[in-house]
């Protein structure tokens, strides 16, 4: 079973019909005890971070999504609220991710919006992903480089595309609207 | 490097594609979802849904596309007209739409981008700006381009980003359908007003008229309509044109 979390800030229809059009049956959930048991879990995520946090406390997603063992994958503010901190709302994050989300600095175009190039791969997650792929962005915030930094992008300053650590993966980009990158990229992550 | 968009703009009426010249003498030009799918396809970048009836007729037929053209294509989409209210935005966003535009229901009452940043996010809120000249001032017009505003179009877009809108559209009327060329100049001095992504609308004839917009404006994408439904200018070979001049572009 692939889960697809609901909650608060998810633009989950873009991602449901994503994983339809791959050939997967996802249902979509904010279950705890669903998603526990589910082979796959997909974390969306469109809006801000400080209201989608205090959801996901006061309905203890966060502490549950921590104790998951299985591939999980954050999508733009799904990644973002994986990491520790988030400048936007000033927000504490789940932290699975050390990273941390910055504004990005005056002088470029804010949202970073489009289609923009990831390169520096290295993950199962871009496997058959040519070195440097064109996928679609819109965010106003970045993750910063790290350790765990499994792709890089640039606006003005270079920031993770992507992370992973152990079973938790996240992107900062819209595989579900990255054409058929995309959907390679998401099958790549159904097939962990 | 983000690339420069192209966009298929395919204006709706009754499930059917149109494109109006001078927002006038309608032609059909095709299935709407058959014509995505094309789009995708030729490459390009997003795509953009008006329903240019929506003010007068019922919407629910639009937002049971915009369901169907979310589940069939794999880019993102803006679609518009005819929104005055956060429950029609509400309705498209959880049809699959990823961005919605307002214009006239902006202009009436310049809250509602408040309320629309707050309750969907900037990202998902494209203001669109339907501009010509009058005595020698850029000024914003409504209902299509028929109905003249006393709002200044460089001090508009600057309140819409302020406002929390989150990229513009801009189109100039008296360039739209001629298909003599964007309207450079304008899209630059916009550019100049505010940070935020620029789509610029109105005269695409050539693949030419692509190449002088990304040169001579900031402008983050263009958009058109019959030259692409008319099969005048081919996506593939408008994108590998302007590689050529080395404007970045996604192939």
């Amino acid at each position: 079973m692939i889960a697809v979390i609901k909650y608060n800030s998810g633009n989950t229809k873009s991602v449901l019909n994503a994983l339809f059009r791959i050939g997967a049956n996802p249902i979509i959930t904010d279950d705890a005890e669903i998603i526990s048991r589910a082979e796959k879990i997909i974390f969306p995520g469109v809006g801000e971070a400080g209201s989608a946090m205090a959801y996901l406390k006061k309905t203890k997603l966060d502490n549950a999504i921590k104790k998951l063992h299985q591939p999980f994958l954050g999508i733009c503010l799904g990644m973002q609220l994986l990491c520790s901190h988030s400048e936007e709302g000033d927000t504490e994050c789940i932290g699975i991710f050390n990273e941390k989300i910055k504004k990005f600095p005056p002088g470029q175009k804010i949202p970073h919006m489009g289609w923009n190039t990831i390169s520096n791969l290295k993950s199962p997650l871009f496997k058959n992903i040519p070195a440097h792929q064109d996928v679609y962005f819109v965010h106003s915030y970045f993750a910063e480089l790290g350790k765990e930094t499994i792709a890089t992008s640039g606006h003005g300053i270079e920031f993770s595309a992507a992370l992973q650590k152990n079973n938790f993966f996240g992107v900062q980009f819209h595989p579900e609207k990255s054409a058929a990158a995309g959907e390679l990229i998401l099958q790549n992550f159904l097939s962990l | 490097m983000l690339k420069k968009r192209i966009i298929p703009c395919l204006d709706i009426k009754n499930g059917q594609t149109v494109k109006g010249v001078n927002f006038e003498n309608i032609r059909y030009a095709g299935d709407p979802v058959e014509l995505a799918k094309e789009y995708v396809k030729q490459g390009a970048d997003e795509l953009v849904f008006l329903d240019i009836t929506a003010t007068i007729e019922k919407r629910k037929t639009f937002v049971e596309l915009v369901g169907r053209i979310s589940k069939e294509i794999n880019i993102p989409f803006t679609v518009g007209g005819g929104i005055t209210m956060a429950e029609d935005v509400g309705a498209l966003l959880n049809a699959g739409a990823d961005k919605i535009s307002i214009n006239s229901a902006a202009v009436k009452n310049p809250g509602l981008i408040n309320d629309l940043a707050k309750n969907f996010g900037s990202q998902c809120i494209v203001l669109a700006v339907d501009t010509n000249i009058v005595s020698g001032q850029w000024m914003v017009f409504v209902n299509g381009g028929r109905i003249p505003t006393l709002k200044k179009t460089f001090e508009w877009v600057k309140e819409a980003e302020q406002r929390g809108a989150g990229e513009i559209l801009l189109t100039s009327m008296a360039h739209d359908g001629t298909k003599k060329g964007f309207a450079n100049e304008l899209t630059k001095m916009v550019g100049q007003n505010v940070s935020l992504p620029l789509i610029a609308s109105g005269g695409a004839g050539t693949e030419n008229h692509f190449r002088e917009l990304f040169e001579k404006s900031n402008a983050d994408a263009a958009l058109a309509a019959s030259v692409f439904h008319f099969g005048e200018i081919k996506i593939p070979l408008l994108k590998n044109y302007l590689f050529q001049f080395n404007i970045p572009v996604r192939i």
